[in-house]
């Protein structure tokens, strides 16, 4: 891999404006002639069981589809294994990413069981386990491994994730804070809203329509804790039915899967706190 | 090159005549100065029109032909939901059958039934040994396990040992406390 990088940053300074198409490599493959020292290596074969329904005939039922892959020929990470099957196998295969480097939240499925970014998660190397690829879990889908997050960003808006302020500053500058304020945001502002955590949580899975989940209640708590903001109580009264928040039944399936090693459920803690006092 | 001399020409003589169609065109062609300099005007050469209607409503109508993604079945099993499911079950169990119980007593003098506690313990008493440790066990293990867990959770309520280390850690606890609690109980 060492390899790899430094010649695709060598191309990549040499002409920066005008690359020709010819040099643009997929990440996802590691160049034969980069990698490879010893080409009797063995392939180390990998299975990957993925998800696949396809819109166009609504009619069938999902199933799931086999892939194998050499993984000396695989980038290390899941994306990497996703890219390569869509671009050297099947390009039919659906999914979003963006970044690969896990701060877009694009590519959020379900990897063996568990919520997390394609893009983050290691390909384990124990090629004799087979890895399956879901969609994440209780959404609808819409092609593949591709949610339907309409309603997961409709909650999003409906807390209204941005500054509330009404008075001005003495001195007409920013609205300032002192460290001690700011630190409280930490560890909630870093939330990238890839819906690992939400969709992790049976109580969400169950109540998605009312239960605002993890992820949104992170984010609520997110403008809770800013002293910048002046809306706190409307807010908390936003907040204050049997649904929106305390359908959270501390199951922890959030803070255990997420992605960014951010902790939803102490957000979530941290208002039912707030709640009682208000 | 003669081409391209008439090309010159052509657009020197623009310049001249409409000198302001002339920079317009220059300016906002995507050069890469004219974006860093912030003149590049993207023009979409079709018309677009922007879709106003609410989302949900098409949501709605999409939700009817989508499926839904696999969740409790396919889920890596957790201390986390597993315990937390035993919590909800075991609390079920130990209510309903308190309720099972105390409805069938206050209602035993009515159809006759023996339900009274010096008939309970003796028909216990009557069971052999290893029913009687089943059964003790099979009732002391959900409230053993409710009991320790309700801590857990009494403790979460107050935002501490909320931390994926705290929380695997003493779920790991609260099942062999119960289990070792249960067996105490079950051989009491």
């Amino acid at each position: 891999m060492a390899a790899l990088r430094s010649t695709s940053r060598l191309v990549a300074s040499s002409k920066p404006l005008f690359r020709p198409a010819v040099f643009a490599r997929s990440y996802a493959t590691v160049d034969a002639a980069a990698q490879d020292p010893n080409p009797s290596e063995t392939p180390r074969t990998k299975t990957f069981h993925i998800y696949r329904w396809n819109p166009d005939q609504p009619t069938e039922k999902p199933k799931m589809q086999s892939y194998s892959l050499d993984l000396n020929k695989t980038g290390p990470m899941m994306l990497d294994a996703l890219i390569r099957i869509k671009n050297e196998m099947d390009p039919t295969l659906t999914f979003r990413r963006s970044c690969r480097e896990g701060i877009c939240g694009s590519c959020a499925m379900n990897i063996d069981g568990v919520n997390t970014l394609a893009c983050l998660c290691r390909i384990p190397t124990d090629t004799a386990k087979e890895s399956r690829i879901y969609p994440l879990p209780h959404t609808y889908v819409v092609k593949d491994l591709v949610p339907d997050l309409t309603q997961f960003y409709k909650q999003y808006k409906s807390i209204k994730p941005y500054l509330q302020r009404e008075t001005k500053t003495e001195d007409g500058l920013e609205y300032r804070q002192s460290p001690e304020e700011r630190k409280k945001l930490d560890g909630l502002y870093e939330c990238i809203l890839c819906a690992c955590c939400s969709t992790s949580c049976p109580s969400y899975w169950w109540n998605s329509e009312e239960y605002l989940g993890p992820a949104i209640l992170l984010q609520s708590y997110r403008w809770l804790a800013d002293s910048r903001d002046e809306k706190t109580a409307e807010r908390k009264h936003a907040l204050d039915n049997s649904m929106s928040v305390y359908r959270c039944h501390t199951i922890l399936n959030c803070s255990r899967t997420c992605p960014k090693g951010l902790n939803p459920a102490r957000a979530i803690a941290e208002i039912k706190k707030l709640m009682a006092a208000h | 090159m003669i081409s391209q001399k008439v090309a010159q020409q052509s657009l020197r003589r623009l310049a001249v005549q409409q000198p302001y169609a002339m920079r317009w065109s220059l300016m906002n062609s995507a050069t890469p100065a004219a974006v860093a300099m912030g003149r590049f005007m993207q023009t979409r050469q079709a018309a677009t029109t922007s879709n106003t209607s609410d989302p949900t409503k098409i949501l709605a109508q999409q939700r009817l032909n989508r499926p839904v993604s696999p969740h409790l079945s396919i889920y890596r099993p957790q201390i986390t939901w597993i315990g937390s499911s035993f919590h909800r079950i075991t609390g079920f169990a130990l209510s309903g059958s308190l309720y099972l119980y105390a409805t069938a007593y206050l209602a035993s003098p009515l159809l006759g039934w023996h339900l009274e506690s010096a008939s309970v313990a003796a028909a216990f008493a009557a069971l052999p040994i290893v029913a009687k440790v089943l059964l003790k066990g099979f009732m002391a293990l959900p409230f053993t396990y409710h009991c320790f867990n309700g801590v857990r959770h009494l403790v979460w309520d107050l935002g501490r040992g909320i931390t994926n280390q705290q929380v695997i850690k003493s779920g790991w606890t609260v099942v062999g406390l119960s289990v070792l609690s249960a067996l105490a109980l079950a051989f009491l």
